[in-house]
């Protein structure tokens, strides 16, 4: 079994159903709404995942995005590194970074192609892909030395590696053997994209079974139609099935309030998505589940509500192992 | 050499194809050199030669593996793989038109460029490290956006590219099919290294007749003829500006 460095890891590995959360910053210097955000979902989710200038749109430092959340909300973050802005010295040169600001875990991507975000004409970097990043991060963690063998002074880093997977690729062989490329570099667990068809899930996680790696499965509830409609254009990989989308567009013609209008929609989600995690609880294929609600993590608590489950016992804040001077950090209030 | 060798390991009978047009002018891959390369393979393959015109236009390739087809199969004998000694684009041009492996002789620094017709495609980057031997002849360094080596990334849907919206092949797709038409998935589930950028580093060149670069001569600007140059330059610029204002103000 895998050194557990992460409270997350250590959750997976005591064999609990997890929930973790995910988290977007935006394109700002202000990052209070993100942690009230992180907040909202304390308790719920065992840690929260911070995006990386996700499809290619620029957004405020993954890094200093986790290291503040897990400093100000006091909730465990995975942060999420793209190989699609960074060559191997930038990657080698924030993990060192992260691992100096106490994140526990990485989410090691190749990241969306840069044509498709609102930089198009920005250099593409993919120096490493996600395997190759894997495996440097994992030679970092175990042996304490950068890609290149030479060594790192100190402490080792401390990280548990995350990796993406899909569920729903067409066809499915390329994208398992990709994944598996993966684990035997080093990974950890593996967040899959959002799921919605529960039979295709299983099916993907008894393939995945013979490498004993703990898979969360991704899913999304939607805020509004809007939201849904969006992601259903525009996220690679990942349609939203027909009927829930037509519930979802008939909420606008059928409610009459603003509060109505709410209500009907986190029914739709509730409805959705209870079966589907009961359902992925009930199969044990699955370590946990990885939420998606960006901007919508009022549906978490409720989730869990609709589930009948407990709000899980998290140890409070997650204390740094190096302490930053407090006069260089701004503090966000 | 031992790079080729170790390519060509799985199969018995190979045919060395050198390209007629730019291999033979820098002697890469001419009619002298592939003879050469067919001696230095004989003992251990059955080998046999042959040049095509141009193997990076699909036409001319076409033509000429018709003509191999046929020549192989009057004389019952069989092709298991293509050795080509000519350039990125030669070898995948002969892959896409022959259905057998076709394993690169050469690394390919960099490509001439041809002034002709309407339709081209981008097959070669000229990387200086020749992966296709095990890609399946199909090269991921230029044909994947992301210049992935280690398989597809979350943005192939059934088969397509993310960028440009699915209308391209996603490279890792091709290569994934071709190398498991071949019952070589071993080469697929491979983990590539990191790619070694630094034989990339431009601009690059053949010195074949090293005399001769060292006779140019570098163009040297005496340090008056420099200031002279720089006093002009803001001269000029001030002139532009004045009367670009004087524009403006009319």
């Amino acid at each position: 079994m895998v050194k557990a460095h992460s409270e997350l890891m250590k959750r997976i590995q005591s064999g609990k159903f997890v929930f973790t959360g995910e988290l977007e910053p935006l394109k700002t210097t202000d990052l209070s709404e993100v942690i009230t955000e992180a907040k909202l979902l304390k308790g719920y989710v065992e840690a929260c995942n911070v995006t990386d200038n996700p499809a290619s749109n620029v957004t405020v430092s993954s890094l200093v995005a986790a290291y503040l959340i897990q400093k100000e909300a006091g909730i465990e973050t995975v942060y999420q590194l793209r190989c699609s802005d960074r060559n191997r010295i930038a990657l080698t040169s924030d993990l060192l970074g992260a691992a100096a600001l106490g994140i526990k875990n990485i989410l090691a991507l190749t990241g969306d192609h840069t044509l498709l975000g609102d930089m198009p004409n920005a250099k593409p970097v993919f120096d490493l892909d996600s395997a190759l990043l894997t495996g440097m991060i994992r030679r970092m963690v175990e042996e304490g030395k950068d890609l290149n063998g030479l060594d790192i002074k100190g402490p080792r880093p401390k990280f548990n590696i995350g990796v993406a997977a899909n569920p729903n690729s067409n066809p499915i062989e390329p994208e398992i053997w990709k994944v598996i490329r993966k684990v035997e570099n080093g990974a950890d667990f593996v967040q899959t994209q959002v799921c919605f068809d529960i039979e295709k899930t299983i099916e993907f996680l008894r393939m995945f079974k013979i490498f004993e790696v703990p898979v969360l499965i991704g899913i999304f509830p939607m805020k509004s139609y809007g939201v849904a409609a969006q992601f259903d254009k525009f996220v690679p990989g990942v349609s939203v099935p027909k009927d829930l989308l037509t519930k979802f567009k008939q909420v606008k013609s059928k409610a009459k309030s603003k509060e109505e209008r709410r209500k009907m929609y986190d029914k739709i989600n509730l409805e959705f998505f209870t079966p589907f995690i009961t359902e992925l609880m009930k199969s044990g294929l699955s370590a946990g589940c990885h939420v998606m609600s960006v901007h919508y993590q009022e549906i978490v608590p409720k989730l869990f509500r609709e589930m009948g489950l407990t709000k899980a016992l998290i140890p409070e804040a997650v204390i740094p192992e190096t302490v930053i001077p407090e006069a260089i950090i701004p503090v966000v209030s | 050499m031992e790079e080729i060798q170790r390519y060509l390991e799985p199969y018995a009978n190979v045919i060395v194809v050198g390209c007629g047009t730019c291999s033979t002018a820098v002697q890469t891959g001419g009619e002298k050199q592939v003879m050469e390369m067919a001696d230095r393979l004989r003992g251990k393959w059955f080998v046999t030669t042959t040049i095509v015109e141009a193997p990076c236009d699909e036409r001319l390739s076409r033509r000429a593996w018709r003509k191999i087809q046929k020549q192989f199969l009057k004389e019952g004998k069989e092709i298991d793989a293509l050795l080509v000694l000519g350039c990125g684009a030669g070898i995948q041009t002969l892959a896409e038109v022959a259905d057998i492996p076709c394993i690169p002789g050469l690394n390919t620094h960099f490509l001439g460029k041809v002034e002709r017709l309407g339709l081209y495609y981008e097959r070669c980057r000229a990387c200086g490290n020749c992966h296709l031997g095990e890609t399946g002849g199909i090269c991921p360094v230029t044909r994947c956006p992301k210049d992935l080596m280690n398989g597809p990334c979350g943005g192939m849907i059934d088969g397509k590219c993310e960028v440009g919206g699915y209308v391209r092949d996603c490279a890792w797709y091709l290569i994934w099919t071709r190398l498991r038409k071949f019952h070589r998935l071993d080469q697929f589930r491979k983990i590539r290294p990191p790619r070694q950028f630094g034989l990339e580093a431009y601009p690059r060149g053949i010195d074949a007749i090293p005399t001769h670069r060292l006779n140019r001569k570098t163009p040297v600007m005496g340090p008056a003829e420099t200031e002279e140059y720089i006093l002009k330059a803001i001269k000029d610029a001030k002139e532009t500006k004045a009367q670009e204002s004087s524009k403006i103000s009319k």
